[in-house]
């Protein structure tokens, strides 16, 4: 990806398991904040954090933790215990975490299997996962209140796991087409912080601009104050794109078809 | 001998019969599948009378409702058994290369050339197949089949052999993960003939891990020269662990996708050694291949009119399935010199003074090789790409980010972006960088297509990748246009 060369500012982005857990589209995200920031002359680097790699958590602005199949997410699960000291220290510190699906299940604190077994997660969000009996897939129409603005987010979820919010969570949104985080409480997502995980695929980002936008100005203040330029850009497209899932979404439906 | 399970008595069909067959039981006038038949055919008359299609999935549909064993009693009729085909990307491609190396040998053949590859499509061409005292015009009937369709289509047809392509993530909300639909198979496969033979991907480790669900014979195709390969996993691959033990697999070499030359580190499984393979020098050009077949007993070197390393494999596919039916070599090769595409497979029809080319795009991977066969010529292109949600589409788009549109982006020229997700593919390509002012949106298929054959220069190809039912849109907007047959002539 083209980067500009001398650019005032620098993020660092850590990618967690791109190799394992990235698989409906959530490169769209990275490609959605590395633009974004390189349109406003900042670099986005992308580091990828693969298995047995240690994790530095004084390097990185962001990270992000995409979905996963269910195989690869188990092999996952295992290795980020190692990693956890470090995410709960960066959590802690400021740093911005975005999770997708699977990697928003291993964020919080355990991922309950349906045999029972308690899989851990990292606890950086305050949320807990049992498996479900049905898969709720389809897009998703999600009323998202951020900085005193209500918007929406759209996208599409693919899950089975039930995630249930605790007390040091607040949700990312209600959702007004879609299951969300377990189908009965209307929620969607989780924030604890600059801690962000939910269940929107689509990809997430491109589609809300200003989503991915939010994420990038929260790590530019943490990294260099308030005073960092941040114009904004001609969203049009994005905005065209969003409008018409929208208008899909509320006419035609969610267009969901459960296969299990 | 063994009569036709329709017609005791009734004198056998032309083509030879076939001993590794085993013999059929003894078959009752079964007159409620004849009257079935008979219905069904009727009704997929009076839909294509009706201009409603081609009928091909009603007619199976009236079949199965009449008479529920239709498949079973159907397949078991055919003197020379059933093939099947099945994979996420390339079985209509390999069904057809398969068709027609076996047409080359005189074989009769009952096949759903259109792509209709559920249950009520099969039986359909079935059905279509049956004269009017129920007995098979066809000798072997050859049917690709949906991913998820496989294990319910394997027992009742009993298949002579199954030929399975590859597997990678494909509408993740209706068929699940790869995982899932390999384990589908595996247990599927139990129920296939200990003599039937089974025809796999050996450079797919899901496809190749399904050796050990079968006890009868087993023929490997893969790839074998090193040239086309590279070193690492793409970013959209969708195998990384092995399917066998789960841990992560080695690579020597990677040809697309998760396939290629893989090792597991940890247990004993590895690539199988193919038995029909693309050996060096294999050289892939803008609308051909020219490709070393190593099959028993020699190589053999011939011009594959088809582009693209996924076409390499398909073939391979072919040839493969076409050896354990005792082709010869030499009639492989041979046929595979003279094959057509198959429908909206980069096929390519005249429209006036200009040319529009047709592939289906479907899935991350599928994609990015079609994209990185129209990039090998680096000439500026005129796209129209026309992306559906419906559900034979998949109602996820969340794919089109995994696919490299980057290959392609410096070439584009202009790109009409169409079908009811638009506006996703104009954002997909903003984001890979193709400036705002070379992009169109136009929702409507028929209207993107007069915009991408205008916006094309006179004598120029308009590039069309649509998903599935945007393809059937564009199909029948070039119909309109009196540019081809409708798809199900073809």
């Amino acid at each position: 990806m083209a980067e500009p060369t001398a650019a005032a500012y620098t993020l660092t982005l850590a990618h967690l398991y791109p190799e394992l857990m990235s698989t409906y589209g959530d490169r769209g995200n990275l490609l959605a904040l590395q633009r974004r920031a390189a349109w406003r002359g900042i670099v986005l680097r992308i580091e990828p954090i693969g298995l047995g790699v240690p994790l530095d958590p004084d390097r990185y602005d962001l990270y992000f933790f995409g979905g996963g199949q269910d195989r690869e997410q188990a092999v996952v699960a295992d290795d980020l215990q190692r990693k956890g000291p470090a995410l709960r220290a960066a959590a802690a510190g400021g740093a911005v975490m975005l999770a997708i699906c699977g990697g928003y299940q291993l964020l919080g604190h355990e991922f309950r299997t349906g045999e029972g077994a308690a899989l851990p997660g990292v606890g950086v969000l305050d949320v807990r996962t049992v498996a479900g009996a049905r898969r709720h897939i389809g897009n998703v129409i999600v009323r998202c209140e951020l900085d005193g603005a209500v918007r929406t987010l759209v996208g599409f979820e693919n899950h089975s796991g039930q995630t249930y919010l605790g007390p040091g969570a607040r949700p990312l949104g209600r959702v007004e087409v879609g299951a969300g985080n377990n189908g009965a409480d209307g929620t969607e997502g989780a924030v604890c912080g600059d801690v962000y995980g939910c269940y929107l695929h689509g990809s997430l980002l491109p589609k809300n601009p200003w989503f991915a936008d939010h994420l990038l100005r929260r790590a530019l203040v943490r990294r260099y104050g308030v005073a960092v330029p941040f114009p904004p850009l001609d969203d049009s497209l994005e905005e065209r794109a969003h409008q018409a899932v929208l208008a899909r979404v509320r006419t035609v439906g969610r267009a969901a078809v459960g296969v299990r | 001998m063994p009569a036709s399970s329709l017609m005791p008595g009734a004198p056998r069909p032309s083509a030879p019969p076939t001993p590794e067959r085993p013999p059929r039981r003894e078959p009752v006038v079964d007159l409620r599948l004849q009257g079935a038949v008979l219905a069904g055919r009727a009704a997929s008359a009076l839909s294509r009378r009706l201009g409603r299609g081609g009928g091909t999935v009603i007619g199976g549909h009236v079949v199965t409702r009449l008479a529920p064993r239709a498949l079973a009693e159907l397949s078991r009729a055919l003197p020379r058994g059933v093939v099947l085909v099945s994979g996420t990307n390339g079985k209509t491609t390999t069904s057809r290369l398969l068709a027609h190396l076996l047409a080359g040998q005189g074989v009769a053949l009952v096949h759903n050339r259109a792509g209709a590859n559920l249950l009520p499509g099969i039986v359909s061409a079935l059905a279509q197949n049956t004269d009017w005292r129920g007995r098979p015009r066809a000798a072997l009937g050859l049917f690709e089949v949906d991913e998820a369709t496989l294990p319910h289509a394997l027992g009742p047809a009993a298949p002579r052999a199954v030929v399975l392509t590859n597997l990678f993530r494909d509408q993740l909300d209706r068929y699940g993960e790869v995982h899932f639909v390999a384990e589908l198979w595996r247990r599927a496969l139990a129920a296939l003939p200990a003599p039937s033979a089974l025809v796999l991907n050996a450079d797919d480790p899901l496809v190749a891990n399904l050796a050990a669900a079968h006890r009868g014979p087993v023929v490997y195709y893969g790839v074998e020269a090193p040239e086309p390969g590279g070193p690492v996993l793409p970013h959209a691959a969708d195998a990384r662990l092995c399917p066998s033990c789960g841990a992560p697999l080695a690579y020597r070499l990677v040809y697309y996708g998760h396939l290629g030359h893989y090792s597991c580190p940890a247990c004993r499984f590895q690539r199988p050694a193919p038995t029909v393979a693309a050996v060096a020098p294999l050289r892939l050009e803008p609308t051909r291949t020219l490709l070393t077949l190593q099959v028993p007993g020699g190589q053999l070197a011939l011009a594959l009119p088809l582009p693209g390393l996924y076409n390499v494999y398909n073939a391979l596919a072919a040839a493969a399935a076409a050896l354990a039916l005792d082709v010869p070599p030499p009639a492989i090769a041979r046929a595979l010199g003279s094959f057509r595409a198959a429908f909206g497979r980069l096929e390519r029809v005249a429209v006036g003074d200009r040319a529009v080319s047709l592939a289906l795009i479907k899935n991350p991977v599928g994609c990015t090789e079609v994209l990185r066969t129209l990039a090998a010529d680096a000439a500026p292109k005129t796209l129209l790409i026309a992306i559906n949600d419906l559900f034979a589409d998949g109602t996820d788009v969340s794919w089109l980010w995994d696919v490299d549109f980057e290959l392609l982006a410096e070439q584009i020229a202009t790109a009409v972006c169409s079908g009811t997700r638009a506006e996703d593919m104009a954002l997909r390509l903003k984001y890979a960088l193709v400036a705002p002012n070379r992009l169109v949106v136009e929702p409507d298929v028929e209207r993107a297509l007069a915009r991408g054959l205008a916006l094309t220069p006179p004598g120029g190809v308009l590039h069309v990748l649509p998903t599935y039912t945007a393809l059937l849109a564009v199909r029948a907007a070039l119909h309109r246009r009196g540019a081809v047959g409708a798809f199900w002539e073809n």
